[in-house]
């Protein structure tokens, strides 16, 4: 990878991060590093229980400790008692009942954080535990289920329904099962409440969206939005998991309470109950082709597991029935998508967001149909694959660069790796090995994912940016502020490369994200760098053009800056999304659609149940490189998450209790794990887009879980019809290959 | 509560922790030094990684008062060429990990010098090791990096000792 040197690092270059000095350093400041002389650190009391009636809540044994400033229940939320990114059905905190495990209870503000916990765990709560509902399926459709939430235990049902032709020569049937995975992100949830002189609070958080935590707040605590200001502390990590809220209305209450700074940080075992989660999902999927392997019809059932709350649950499962086929032109579709309420822990936004999970499943299916129809597993996605100009399963047109087949031909051509040796070292499990690698097999798999890029089906999707120019020092230099969350992702690089590019202006700073400025929408759905990147494009054109007439007499840039700076706002819109007909699922509803394709190559041990991916290999779309360093590691990243889902990511949830909270027991990919990719990027533009570029940083966590499924089921000859696979489904299944 | 004196990043503290304060609690809460992280407090992440007289520990693991008198350094502390070599080849996305990924790299490489052999080392004879990417990979797998930046993180170190 080329590393720019030049002067101005506009779009295109690797502009290295501005904030990676602090961050190597140590400096960089975290939500969980904030501190305020005279803080108080919260605590929050949980449910251990996923399904029960509150008879009880005995506060005083916690009041009496020494230290404690407040201990407060759901009577002491100021103002609105739920909250919710799509339906406000979520309690601050619990009201007379739990309906999940990890469900908070009551709030502790103490003077250190021991005495906090443990004051938490001095409140009494009298439970009257009741059955959990922790089947999705018996949740949704079994009337005699009881109820979860009062509007039934179906958050969504989307059917799509195209054609009428569900016959065909060869038909292959099967059912597929996604654990639960977790964002797993290294900074847990944290934050500082600051309470204001106006009677206001000034909080300062880690967030993916902090103007929907705004939203959110705000009328919980009873104020106006403006009396409720967010600042974007640093982030570490996303991947979904901060898109809905944690600790803010909690610790702002607190905050209000005591008239205190309140700081609240959750250890590892808390994050895991708080936040939501991917949704587990069950689908049943029927693939009709030709004798020649051409798609006739798909028949799919897809259920998603929400949980107890609804979070973004409605949006998962609008992803998972348009994109529920895939990147493949088919006539015929029939598919009927539900998420569910059940007592099992919420889930909501992971990276991915439903396309994942049926990704899973199609491309599963696709590789059962190449079986039957005798053809490779690349042929048969080339013969069906999409491309401009196709009709997709919602009705919506292709009509931007969409080359897939090529993608998948280019993908087949890149070198394989070299046999795998037999040196105990390079075996899967390593060392630890037991064996002379006698049971162990080489596969190769490969995984196409489409995922539609920005927000879906009609949501007001929009960023705002304020860009200044001005001198400073004598110099011009430019300001650029949005509310936009840098994650990780690199977006902080990617805004100050659009001002470069556009003003020909080197000195750039980008002004901390916070909510003085108009929204920027989430950090997610991979948009930031598409509509973000919008707003401060159009901000910059604005604030070009007005220096130009300023400057149409001759004048210099310094001498037009020197009576004063140049200050435009501008906010930007992608273009108009649609609802899926609720009954037809027809619909314009997503305005920019990226493909990755993976091929995995693993070696098995099929006796051990072992698995060592020894290399990946992926081409992605990208329309346009913003800049080639930051994309690769997203691709990177995004591939890394789906081979944890692949081989080794879930959250084990048994009567609706987690089983594994902690990094000791729920397991994510070290850098043994990951293997170096072979990457090939396409820059074929979207018209439509800033920059014709695409959204990047999800599409590889599609395609890379089920290259590595597939990868694995040729070389054990096993079904493995579930992700992640367990070295029990391999060793204990007894493979065809074996002996 | 302990008395307890330290040398952190060169200078002489002075702490008075309870017994059983973690030395990660002591650093981040006592003294301050916030660029320690606590990613697990179990010891499974590795973003809680400082150097113990030159050796790498994870310090959420580790009792304050266990280290009483003894030389810590905490990324604060750290100067090496590493850290530009991690922002040069994007080795963390984040961040959250850095820390304890530069720290844990900067004992690695100690512990190569002094001729420590790994998993995967072949010639456990030798104490010329050549530290290639499958070394690197070995002697770094006690560090968790959620956004996945490892190819970055092996560049980066592969950089950084040359």
């Amino acid at each position: 990878m080329s590393i720019a040197t030049g002067q101005v690092q506009g779009v295109g270059q690797s502009l290295l991060r501005p904030d990676g000095t602090l961050k190597v350093t140590g400096e960089f400041a975290y939500s969980s590093d904030l501190w305020l002389d005279g803080m108080l650190w919260g605590a929050t009391l949980r449910s251990p229980h996923p399904s029960a009636w509150i008879r009880s809540i005995d506060v005083g044994p916690a009041l009496a400790m020494p230290g404690v400033f407040a201990v407060l229940t759901h009577q002491d939320v100021p103002g609105v008692k739920f909250y919710g990114l799509e339906h406000k059905d979520q309690p601050v905190l619990a009201i007379d009942q739990v309906r999940y495990q990890g469900e908070p209870v009551a709030l502790v503000a103490a003077d250190h954080p021991e005495t906090a916990r443990r004051a938490a765990d001095a409140i009494v709560v009298g439970y009257e535990l009741r059955e959990a509902v922790t089947d999705p399926r018996q949740a949704a459709f079994d009337p005699a289920c009881p109820q979860v939430n009062p509007h039934g235990n179906v958050v969504r049902h989307q059917p799509v329904r195209v054609g009428d032709r569900f016959t065909a020569d060869v038909v292959v049937t099967a059912e597929y099962e996604v654990g639960m995975q977790d964002q797993a992100f290294l900074g847990p949830e944290s934050g500082l409440a600051v309470p204001a002189e106006d009677g206001g609070v000034d909080l300062y958080v880690a967030t993916q969206w902090l103007h929907v935590d705004q939203d959110q707040v705000a009328p919980c605590l009873g104020l106006p939005k403006e009396k409720v200001r967010l600042t974007l502390a640093g982030v570490g990590g996303a991947f979904g998991a901060r898109e809905d809220l944690s600790m803010q209305i909690h610790a702002s209450m607190l905050a209000l309470r005591t008239g205190k700074p309140i700081k609240i940080v959750y250890g590892r075992e808390e994050s895991f109950f708080g936040h939501v989660h991917r949704h587990p999902a069950w689908m049943r999927y029927e693939h009709g082709a030709t004798a020649d392997g051409m798609l006739v019809y798909v028949r799919a059932e897809i259920v998603l597991d929400g949980g107890a709350y609804t979070s973004s649950s409605p949006a998962v499962v609008g992803n998972a029935a348009s994109l529920g086929v895939g990147p493949y032109e088919v006539d015929n579709v029939w598919i009927d998508a539900y998420g569910t309420y059940t007592n099992n822990p919420p889930c909501g936004a992971m990276r991915g967001f439903g396309a994942v999970q049926a990704c899973f499943a199609y491309e599963s299916q696709m590789d059962r149909l190449a079986e039957a129809c005798g053809l490779s597993p690349v042929e048969i996605r080339i013969r069906n694959a999409v491309s401009q100009g196709s009709r997709l399963a919602t009705g919506q047109v292709v009509d931007t660069p969409a080359p897939l087949a090529g993608m998948l031909r280019e993908l087949a051509a890149m070198p394989l790796p070299g046999p795998g040796s037999t040196d105990l070292r390079a075996l899967p499990g390593g060392v630890a090995q037991t064996t002379h690698g006698e049971g162990v097999r080489r596969g190769i798999g490969y995984g196409v994912g489409i995922k539609n890029i920005c927000f879906s089906e009609g949501f007001d999707d929009y960023s705002t940016a304020r860009v200044r120019v001005e001198l400073l020092g004598g110099e011009p230099h430019v300001l650029v502020h949005t509310a936009a969350a840098e994650v990780g992702q690199g977006l902080i690089m990617v805004k100050s490369q659009i001002a470069r590019t556009e003003l020909g202006i080197d000195r750039v700073t980008i002004v901390p994200a916070d909510t003085t400025v108009g929204s920027a929408g989430s950090s997610s759905a991979s948009r930031q760098s598409y509509v973000t990147g919008g707003a401060v494009k159009a901000a910059c054109e604005a604030v070009r053009e007005r220096l130009d007439k300023l400057r149409a007499g001759g004048a210099s840039l310094a001498e037009v800056l020197a009576a004063g700076p140049v200050e435009e706002t501008r906010e930007y819109r992608h273009r108009p999304t649609f609802p899926m007909d609720p009954v037809t699922g027809q619909g314009d509803s997503h305005t920019q659609l990226a493909l990755c394709v993976h091929r995995a190559v693993v070696d098995v041990d099929v006796e051990l149940g072992l698995v060592k991916v020894v290399e990946l290999a992926a081409v992605q779309d990208v329309g346009r490189i913003m800049n080639p360093l930051a994309l690769e590691g997203q691709i990177h990243g995004g591939t890394a998450q789906g081979l944890g889902l692949a081989l080794m990511e879930e959250i084990q949830v048994r009567d609706g209790k987690v089983l594994n909270p902690s990094f000791t027991d729920y397991l994510i990919p070290t850098i043994l794990d990951m293997p170096p990719m072979r990457l090939s990027i396409l820059e074929n533009p979207d018209p439509h887009a800033p920059y014709g570029l695409r959204g990047a940083g999800e599409p590889p966590t599609l395609s890379s879980t089920p290259a590595i499924a597939a990868a694995v089921r040729n070389a054990t000859g096993l079904a493995l019809a579930r992700v992640p696979i367990r070295p029990d489904d391999i060793a204990l299944a007894g493979s065809a290959l074996a002996g | 509560m302990a008395d307890i004196r330290m040398r952190v990043n060169g200078s002489i503290e002075k702490l008075d922790v309870e017994p059983r304060v973690s030395l990660l609690d002591a650093l981040r809460e006592h003294l301050g030094l916030t660029g320690t992280k606590k990613g697990c407090d179990q010891g499974a992440c590795g973003a809680c990684t400082v150097l113990a007289d030159g050796e790498r520990i994870v310090s959420c693991l580790a009792l304050a008062v266990q280290y009483a008198d003894r030389d810590i350094t905490t990324i604060e502390g750290v100067t090496s060429p590493l850290q530009r070599s991690f922002v040069r080849h994007d080795g963390f996305q984040c961040g959250y990990c850095t820390s304890g990924q530069i720290c844990s790299a900067v004992g690695m490489l100690t512990e190569h010098a002094a001729g420590a052999p790994s998993a995967v080392t072949g010639d456990l004879a030798t104490m010329e090791i050549e530290l290639t990417a499958e070394e690197i990979r070995e002697r770094m797998s006690g560090n968790l990096c959620r956004c996945g930046a490892y190819n970055g993180i092996v560049a980066a170190i592969e950089e950084g000792i040359r």
